[in-house]
């Protein structure tokens, strides 16, 4: 057993190779192969992905100053609207105010209106009131010497056709008439 | 898997698999060469399915992106903020996100590479590939120090300011040990010692698991369950392995062109 084994190990002391010892091929193929991936990654690999990064970089940087000025716009539109409503609102108090003042002046004038119609109403009363108390004291004297007359007649019995005589009983009726009225009037 | 067709299962000694078989039969013989191996064509593989998913995931370049889109986005964020831009810095950490991003990519596919069945093999487990690598950031590193700081960066870079004289004969040859002579080598083998040792596990597991199955007693046979749920964890444990490495080699390299860009503050 013993043989065995030490004539293994000389069989394998004369076949094997120092494991340090490399062979040239299989570094030509390394360096070759090595090269070549080299060159492709040069080449091709990092100029795509630093080429990706940065455009997601700029991307993201982009999306944030449009995001800012979104934000910006968006502010300014606020504030524009603050301003509108505020100017609306003085615009309606304006307004309102003006409003009032009209209204007041309006009704104002149409106090004023009404008050002279009242007294030109009323002055139009007097006057016909006082025309139409001369009339009925025209027609009333009139009558009135008719009735006293005709009164007279029938009471005296006597006939008062006599015109001249009739005027001046009715005229000194009426003057007493009026003396009496004058006095009851004191 | 070569661990398969062991001869030592035949004598009942369990031989475990070594370096020998890391290398597989080429697919394709040539020349007094190795041939075309499997690693080769895994990287060529590796090489097309991230340049075409990257170059899909980038090519719509919507703002509001699809799920390839976000998948390729965060995976391109991941290298280009938490290692360029936080390593390197806010000013010129751009020029650099190509060549860490290609790094990260590259070397975290040939790693998954091992973890996935039937492929399982990642490219590293080869050191050449390794080698290549560390190699283009020295000369990478090397580059942008002597082109911000002229041949002076090489003063910069080995005498540490603030230290007395009299110690400068002791810390200027470690400085110059461990930065320009130590630091391609850590770089490299890390990620290809990570790797062979992790396929290795695999690999050890794989026949281990087999050659007790085939025992005729029992409770060797039973005993090859133990071995299954080791390995199984041992797989999860490469898996993390596999991505935490691309992960550093990129990280160091970010703060080897850190360095070289601040030689003279550092």
């Amino acid at each position: 057993m013993n043989q065995q084994i030490i004539s293994a190990a000389a069989q394998g002391a004369a076949e094997s190779a120092n494991p340090l010892v490399p062979n040239p091929w299989e570094m030509g193929v390394v360096l070759a192969g090595f090269a070549v991936l080299f060159y492709i990654v040069v080449k091709f690999v990092v100029p795509m992905f630093e080429k990706t990064f940065a455009e997601r970089a700029e991307a993201i940087e982009g999306g944030i100053a449009k995001a800012e000025k979104a934000q910006a716009e968006a502010s300014a539109a606020l504030e524009e609207y603050k301003q509108q409503l505020h100017d609306a609102r003085a615009e309606a108090n304006r307004i309102r105010e003006e409003a009032r003042a009209e209204g007041a002046q309006i009704l104002a004038e149409l106090k004023t209106k009404a008050a002279a119609e009242s007294a030109r109403i009323t002055e139009q009363a007097h006057a016909q009131i006082e025309s139409e108390r001369q009339a009925a004291v025209v027609s009333l004297r009139s009558e009135v010497g008719t009735l006293a007359t005709t009164l007279a007649e029938r009471i005296v019995g006597e006939s008062l056709s006599d015109d001249e005589r009739a005027a001046r009983v009715v005229d000194r009726f009426l003057a007493d008439l009026e003396t009496q009225s004058a006095g009851a009037a004191k | 898997m070569i661990a398969l067709a062991l001869p030592a299962q035949d004598s009942g000694t369990f031989t475990p698999p070594g370096i020998d078989q890391m290398h597989l039969p080429a697919i394709l013989p040539w020349g007094a060469s190795d041939g075309f191996s499997k690693q080769m064509l895994l990287v060529i593989l590796s090489v097309v399915l991230i340049a075409s998913f990257f170059i899909a995931a980038a090519r719509k370049q919507q703002l509001v992106p699809g799920k390839l889109q976000f998948a390729g986005e965060m995976a391109y964020g991941f290298v280009r903020n938490s290692i360029a831009k936080d390593i390197i810095g806010g000013r010129d950490f751009m020029k650099f996100v190509p060549l860490l991003f290609s790094l990260f990519f590259f070397i975290l596919v040939n790693n998954i590479y091992g973890a996935i069945p039937v492929i399982q093999l990642p490219s590293f487990s080869h050191v050449g590939g390794a080698y290549v690598l560390a190699a283009v950031v020295y000369v990478t590193w090397i580059g942008i120090g002597i082109k911000k700081n002229g041949l002076k960066y090489f003063k910069l870079a080995t005498v540490p300011s603030g230290v007395p004289w009299y110690i400068l004969p002791i810390v200027v040859p470690i400085e110059i040990i461990s930065n320009f002579m130590v630091r391609p080598v850590t770089h490299s083998l890390r990620l290809f010692a990570t790797m062979m040792a992790g396929h290795l596990i695999v690999m050890i597991a794989g026949s281990g698991i087999e050659f007790l199955v085939m025992q005729e007693n029992v409770l060797l046979k039973g005993a090859s369950v133990l071995v299954l749920v080791g390995a199984v964890a041992m797989y999860m444990l490469e898996a993390l392995i596999m991505v935490l490495q691309a992960y550093v080699f990129t990280l160091l390299t970010a703060i080897y062109i850190e360095g070289a860009l601040h030689a003279d503050s550092h």
